[in-house]
């Protein structure tokens, strides 16, 4: 896709192009829609089977939490002359509403978690799946990191199985990361 | 009134972000939530604040939008019989 779209313009493509019929990605704010978009890749049903999705689990993380829509959602409030909070703004004033849309998407019900970070932190991701995998809570995890703030985004995903392909360690994410 | 209807619908689709959605493509007698638009419990509250915020009128009971939020024809016509902007 063409880089020097905006993401208005580069979300509405992408979902135009993977044939979504899914009317609620319009009303997402910037950070779910990324979520959104990025999970749906990793997550469709010919990846993981439905069944599988039941208890799979979400960790993901950003620098920005939900920065960008609360400074949206502030400037609704901050006359109070003029005091209209939009409803459907504010209800995505935390991050981790993605992973809700997320769920709802992919109807996966498993433990989750979003951390807000300095930086992408692969040993923070890499210990918590490795954790729910160990503890029998979940035998997928969609871990990752979507971050949105004045219009610079970053969606980078990827899923960690008891079975995987790949060992899972710090250094192979850190490896995936950067070379994103 | 008919320009309150298609003022409304032209709202309606702009700040409930009805994507590929036309204001010729809403009927006066359709329904906003359930088969219609098929609008949810967010797009309720919004309703709620764009009647305060474009038309003045202020809902003290929310349940009442079950009634007024019917259709854009008995929107309107509310609106027309309550609006103090």
């Amino acid at each position: 896709m063409d880089p020097k779209l905006s993401f208005l313009e580069f979300s509405k493509k992408a979902y135009k192009e993977q044939n979504f019929d899914y009317p609620k990605f319009f009303k997402m704010d910037n950070l779910s829609k990324l979520a959104f978009l990025a999970s749906d890749v990793l997550c469709n049903n010919d990846i993981i089977k439905a069944e599988d999705k039941e208890h799979m689990a979400i960790v993901l993380s950003n620098r920005s939490s939900s920065l960008d829509t609360d400074r949206k959602h502030q400037s609704t409030i901050i006359d109070t002359k003029s005091y209209y909070p939009s409803p459907a703004l504010f209800v995505y004033t935390l991050p981790n509403i993605t992973i809700g849309e997320i769920s709802i998407r992919q109807k996966i019900k498993g433990e989750n978690a979003f951390f807000v970070l300095d930086k992408f932190n692969a040993e923070i991701l890499t210990q918590y799946a490795a954790s729910l995998i160990k503890n029998k809570k979940s035998n997928f995890v969609l871990c990752g990191w979507v971050d949105y703030d004045k219009r610079k985004y970053n969606g980078f995903m990827y899923i960690v199985a008891r079975n995987g392909i790949y060992k899972h360690s710090k250094e192979f994410i850190n490896k995936i990361f950067n070379s994103n | 009134m008919d320009e309150l209807k298609k003022q409304l619908k032209r709202n309606i689709i702009s700040q409930l972000n009805l994507e590929d959605i036309d204001a010729s493509d809403i009927n006066d007698h359709d329904a906003l939530f359930g088969d219609g638009l098929n609008l949810d419990s967010i797009d309720a509250l919004e309703l709620i604040v764009m009647l305060e915020k474009d038309y003045g009128i202020i809902l003290s009971d929310p349940s009442e939008g079950n009634t007024i939020f019917k259709s854009i024809e008995v929107l309107s016509r509310y609106i027309s019989e309550n609006r103090t902007k």
